[in-house]
């Protein structure tokens, strides 16, 4: 059974629709990425997995007793809230001193227990934020945008832990990220999203597609032209992603 | 028995249970911002008094109602075209007008006035002092209940919601957590000085604190220092209690500021 079935769903905020008839689902173990340009409706797709967001129409089940460990995409600790790493991993389930010291060591954050919040850089951040995530067991990690404000090679040493922590803990993942090509090598399936999912599959096979171009071109491999985009386009194809994942060996590198 | 016959035992013991609830609660008004929305609860209950002796019902309940409908009204009305201080400016002083205009219609022989609005702890009788404690008792028992999940959700709504945490549950918690407080409080700093207990306390507690939980803590010594303080210099001083109070508070906060400036900031 699938960890989480997302059908037919439709997102509307302040009067837009955001997104619209899409339809996937994450399997337990497995790590999905969506890319997608600005104002794609990502981080929507995610609230509205977190139950954050009602759908206006279509559905989000998540399988019964499911976890979901959560990494958001910024997290502004107001200056007048006095917290410690420590009594952060503490929230809302009180943990021991030898789980917040495992979870911490796990997310490369270790010795940062005592240190405030409101002082940590935007690296060690996200990593106090993930072995938060993972105090809770997750089934299923979700992240938006998890490596903003790192450096690359940060973001991509992120990355490789959270190939790790899916190796270890066996759990599923689902995040949102703009550098495409440092996450889609550490991606099991790639879903390119604007409003509705353009195409899916290996990310061999999304990097290939030509809806995977016509919002992010050719260039290394697409790395460069998250900026612009012109995609008020319906193109209507079936999104079979069982004949996607397939294709996607075949696909040129 | 006796030792609550003195009225400044009586008095004492109000101020330190209104401060006890009003620390923590304080604390979330500081970590939230919710200083204004405080402001227009507070700005409410005068309304709440005089529709209260209107209606012939207890001042307690008419303060409540006033105080829950007023921050019922502002979560309905944010976010639909004002920005929120402007709002909350908007309905804490109109409030204020409504409630100080309708005391006056109720005729001024029933209403000590200036009672309600900055306060009079030597006035609190017994009955006074079984509502403080209860309202406080059961405000702490409420923060107690929720508060791991109140700190998650103020640090961010949706990593409480993926911890199965409703936000808006938990804002529902606080709003009828500060009506409480503002109800009770009334006797000992009056409408227009509550938020000053709730504010300035935590505030001062901020430098001295590593954790939500030690913040909460000493600005509850702070808020019980000023309320017993207060009473001290305002018996020798023969000012108003309630504003003699708040004063202390302010100057320990301007201390605590001090010396937070000083060794730059809790470590």
């Amino acid at each position: 059974m699938s960890l989480a079935q997302i059908r037919n769903l439709a997102v509307r905020l302040g009067g837009q629709t955001v997104l619209h008839d899409v339809t996937f689902a994450i399997d337990p173990g497995e790590i999905v990425t969506i890319v997608g340009p600005n104002g794609s409706g990502k981080s929507t797709l995610l609230r509205a997995i977190l139950g954050a967001e009602r759908p206006s129409a279509g559905s989000v089940t998540l399988r019964p007793g499911a976890r979901i460990g959560y990494v958001p995409q910024k997290l502004h600790v107001d200056p007048t809230l006095p917290i410690t790493v420590r009594r952060f991993l503490s929230l809302p389930h009180r943990v021991t001193d030898a789980e917040a010291r495992a979870a911490l060591m796990e997310a490369g954050a270790d010795g940062l227990a005592r240190r405030q919040m409101s002082r940590l850089s935007g690296g060690q951040f996200q990593r106090v934020l993930l072995a938060r995530a993972l105090l809770a067991r997750p089934d299923l990690l979700i992240l938006d945008e998890a490596t903003q404000g790192m450096d690359q090679p940060g973001s991509a040493a992120f990355y490789r832990l959270i190939e790790r922590v899916r190796r270890e803990h066996g759990c599923a993942v689902l995040m949102v990220s703009h550098e495409l090509h440092v996450v889609m090598a550490a991606s099991d399936r790639v879903i390119c999203l604007n409003g509705h999912i353009c195409c899916e599959g290996a990310p061999e096979h999304v990097a290939s597609a030509p809806e995977y171009r016509a919002l992010f071109g050719t260039g290394t491999k697409g790395a460069l032209a998250l900026y612009r985009h012109e995609h008020h386009h319906s193109h209507d194809h079936s999104h079979d992603h069982d004949h996607d994942a397939q294709s996607g060996g075949g696909a040129p590198r | 028995m006796t030792l609550l016959d003195s009225f400044l035992t009586r008095g004492a013991l109000a101020g330190i249970g209104v401060a006890l609830a009003a620390a923590p609660l304080g604390c979330f008004v500081v970590w939230r911002r919710m200083a204004y929305f405080g402001d227009a609860t507070a700005h409410a209950s005068i309304l709440g008094v005089a529709l209260a002796l209107m209606l012939q019902v207890p001042v307690l309940a008419g303060v409540l109602a006033a105080a829950l409908l007023m921050s019922g009204a502002v979560t309905l009305l944010a976010g639909r075209g004002h920005a929120v201080d402007t709002l909350l400016g908007v309905m804490a002083h109109s409030a204020l007008a409504f409630g100080l205009v309708a005391v006056g219609l109720v005729g001024t022989l029933r209403i000590d006035l200036m009672g309600y609005l900055v306060g009079d702890i030597l006035s609190v009788g017994k009955t006074d002092l079984a509502v403080i404690w209860g309202g406080a008792l059961l405000v702490l028992g409420l923060l107690w209940w929720r508060w791991s999940a109140l700190l998650t959700a103020t640090l961010n709504p949706d990593l409480a919601r993926a911890a199965g945490i409703d936000p808006k549950r938990e804002e529902l918690v606080l709003t009828v957590a500060l009506a409480v407080v503002v109800a009770v409080a009334i006797k000992v700093v009056g409408v227009l000085l509550i938020v000053a207990l709730l504010l300035i306390p935590a505030a001062a507690a901020r430098p001295f604190s590593r954790t939500p939980e030690r913040m909460a803590g000493i600005a509850a010594a702070f808020g019980a220092v000023s309320a017993l303080g207060g009473m001290q210099a305002a018996y020798l001083l023969d000012t108003q209690t309630g504003p003699t109070i708040v004063c202390l508070a302010a100057i320990l906060f301007a201390a605590s500021s001090a010396i937070g400036a000083v060794r730059g900031g809790a470590r």
